[in-house]
């Protein structure tokens, strides 16, 4: 069982050591990276390149650690008390699974895939420790304990809104995706958009990364925006020659608000322009 | 048997543990990284760095370690074309080495020796434990005819080494013991409300309470949570004029922006030490100032207090009364430092000037004794250190 990438997604030899050391070892892997970078969906290419479900658990910052677990829905209980409905005996009615018992009891193992886990209160990684590196935890309310049969796959990813604790990182593999450079962003570019001109592709992406060298930019344009800007440029039929031409009047390119997101991004570029004008009214002396 | 470089990355402040060590030779046995170096570099990577931060130094500590294996391994199995062995030892070999090839049966007798050579080599490296390889001979060398000790696999490029990925140090940007630039404030902000947000006490939490009573049937069950108050007060004195001036902006919109997560957030100018004197507006420095009296019996000992400055000056406008460069001290900016440290005995120092080049500029070095050894460097961790000081 190796991952090797997919036709949909270009991974990176270092990503796939990753990925593999993971896989082998049943020990989760920890993913970082600039935001659009690719890495959620890292995970929904794993699971499809292995051929297993994937089972996503999106951490939002009221997310507690149990809820992965289960829950313990005791409200309906006292109602079904009250009514007289005879489940009220049975406690194992009231327990509602959680993603990690799901991801535990599933049969192929799965990939489970823990989104954004700085999202979370600071002690969320801590309560998950054992559960993660055991693959087993205990329900109080029924006394038993959930074990895995087959260690699923986990990959959490992280924005890096928070420290993770140390106890977690030792349990971990770790990969940073770093931005791609220009070769391995054409090979993205082709996977997503085969038979795309290529003189297009090259004016874009020059663009594109004088875009990310911009300093004081709030929000550096990413993969995922550049694949939303190229399919726009498609779909409005831009040619190379139009990108291409470089007049300064006109710095800010077409479409951008695909790639700026930001207003005060568009400003900034609109004063570069300006600037840009002016330099050309007044020669330097 | 990589405890060496076990011991390098700690010994590079790398936080490794016996566990990821022991973690990374599983991996190893269970074949993770098949026989080649780059996969090995990725493994080890992915296995011990938890941090991007550390990237760079990993880099570093994996490159002085692995120094000269990457060659060994890869040049011994590569492919090489017979013109190009040729052509290399006509270029290295004098005229009384190709006399004595002539006699050990000719040059082509010789490069099917070596042919051959090479082919064994390839076999037993296939076999396994390639990068540990102790065979650290180049096919040239062990002819010993090659007075330079040109090495076949130094010089072959077709594929793309690892020990390239590495000396590329890409994640360098990614340390935190760079200074403050636009693309880092925003990390900054985060540690400074980080700062903000600690020393909570617990408070009654009544949603969580309704929701555990109903859980508990209808018994009361009180749930406590930790307070989340901005309950930080801080005074900050900027050192304003000449090389600070860059710093300064830098540092008030840094501040300014983590405003709202502070209680109280006061600013006071000064110029190279502490005097008697401080400004709020820089522009009026010389009409409007503060007694320096009047700020430490305004503000309460709870307030922290932090001196942003390079601490670069003459030792005597520190140590001597008049010592200042502006105007007549009467009291030497010692007395005001110690004093205003006796007030507030939170307080810390941040330098924009790097930790290294403290030691060559004698008034940091008095400064740092007047604060006690808390000065910082203005970099994230710098700061971190910094809030850290200040909490305690």
């Amino acid at each position: 069982m190796k991952f090797t990438g997919t036709e949909s997604y270009v991974a990176t030899d270092d990503l796939k050591v990753a990925v593999n050391a993971a896989i082998t070892l049943k020990r989760p892997l920890l993913i970082k990276g600039e935001p659009g970078t690719g890495k959620t969906v890292l995970a929904q290419e794993v699971a499809e390149a292995l051929g297993r479900d994937l089972i996503q658990w999106h951490i939002k910052s009221t997310t507690k650690a149990q809820q992965g677990l289960y829950e313990y829905d005791a409200v309906s209980r006292l109602r079904d008390s009250q009514l007289g409905d005879d489940r009220v005996h049975d406690i194992g009615n009231y327990i509602v699974k959680g993603k990690l018992w799901e991801a535990f009891s599933a049969s192929p193992a799965p990939i489970l895939l823990i989104d954004e886990i700085d999202k979370a209160d600071i002690e969320f990684p801590n309560d998950l420790l054992q559960e993660l590196d055991r693959m087993e935890f205990y329900v109080y309310e029924t006394r038993e304990t959930i074990k895995a049969a087959e260690r699923p796959i986990v990959i959490i990813t992280s924005n890096n809104e928070k420290e993770l604790p140390d106890a977690f990182l030792r349990r971990c593999f770790f990969h940073y995706i770093k931005f791609p450079d220009p070769d391995t962003m054409r090979q993205i570019v082709d996977v997503h958009y085969p038979g795309i001109q290529h003189d297009l592709v090259r004016e874009a992406l020059t663009i594109f990364y004088d875009i990310r060298e911009v300093p004081g930019l709030k929000k550096k344009p990413s993969t995922s925006e550049l694949l939303d800007w190229l399919k726009l440029l498609m779909s409005e039929s831009f040619t190379p020659e139009q990108l291409r031409e470089r007049d300064p009047k006109k710095l800010i390119p077409p479409m951008h608000g695909a790639l700026l997101k930001n207003e005060q991004d568009v400003h900034l570029f609109e004063r570069l322009a300006f600037l840009a004008r002016r330099a050309d009214r007044q020669p330097p002396q | 048997m990589f405890i060496n470089f076990f011991y390098e990355l700690k010994n590079a402040k790398i936080p490794v543990t016996l566990k990821e060590y022991l973690t990374l030779l599983e991996a190893l046995k269970a074949g993770v990284a098949s026989y080649s170096v780059d996969d090995f570099y990725y493994l080890s990577r992915a296995t011990l760095v938890k941090d991007e931060r550390n990237l760079d130094k990993f880099d570093r500590v994996f490159g002085t370690v692995f120094k000269g294996l990457e060659s060994v391994a890869e040049g011994a199995t590569a492919e090489i074309p017979e013109e190009w062995l040729k052509k290399l030892a006509e270029k290295t070999l004098t005229d009384e080495e190709k006399a004595l090839i002539e006699s050990l049966g000719g040059f082509d007798k010789l490069m099917e020796t070596l042919k051959k050579r090479l082919e064994e080599q390839k076999e037993r490296h296939q076999g396994g434990n390639k990068w540990i390889g102790t065979a650290g001979t180049s096919p040239f060398g062990a002819y010993g005819y090659n007075p330079e000790g040109v090495r076949i696999g130094q010089k072959e490029s077709r594929n793309k080494r690892a020990v390239k990925v590495w000396d590329k140090r890409e994640f360098q940007n990614l340390d935190d013991q760079l200074e403050l630039g636009t693309r880092n404030i925003k990390v900054a902000l985060r540690r400074l409300r980080k700062f903000a947000r600690e020393g909570a006490e617990v408070e009654l939490d009544m949603p969580n309470t309704i929701r555990s009573t109903a859980n508990n049937a209808g018994w009361l069950d009180l749930k406590m949570r930790p307070e989340r108050r901005n309950k930080v007060k801080i005074l900050i004195f900027f050192d304003i004029g000449g090389s600070m001036d860059s710093y300064i902006k830098m540092c008030e919109e840094l501040f300014s922006a983590a405003r709202s997560e502070f209680k109280h957030l006061e600013y006071f100018y000064f110029h190279n030490c502490l005097y008697e004197k401080v400004w709020k507006d820089n522009k009026r420095r010389h009409n409007d100032t503060i007694p320096t009296w009047q700020v430490l019996h305004t503000y309460a000992h709870d307030y922290k207090v932090i001196f942003v400055g390079d601490a670069s000056m003459s030792p005597y406008e520190i140590t001597y009364p008049g010592g200042s460069v502006e105007h007549w001290n009467e009291e030497s900016g010692e007395a005001w430092m110690r004093r205003t440290l006796d007030v507030y005995p939170h307080a810390i120092w941040l330098n924009p000037i790097p930790q290294k080049h403290w030691d060559h500029t004698s008034s940091i070095g008095v400064m740092r004794q007047l604060m006690e050894g808390r000065m910082f460097p203005l970099t994230l961790s710098g700061l971190d250190a910094a809030a850290r000081e200040l909490n305690r």
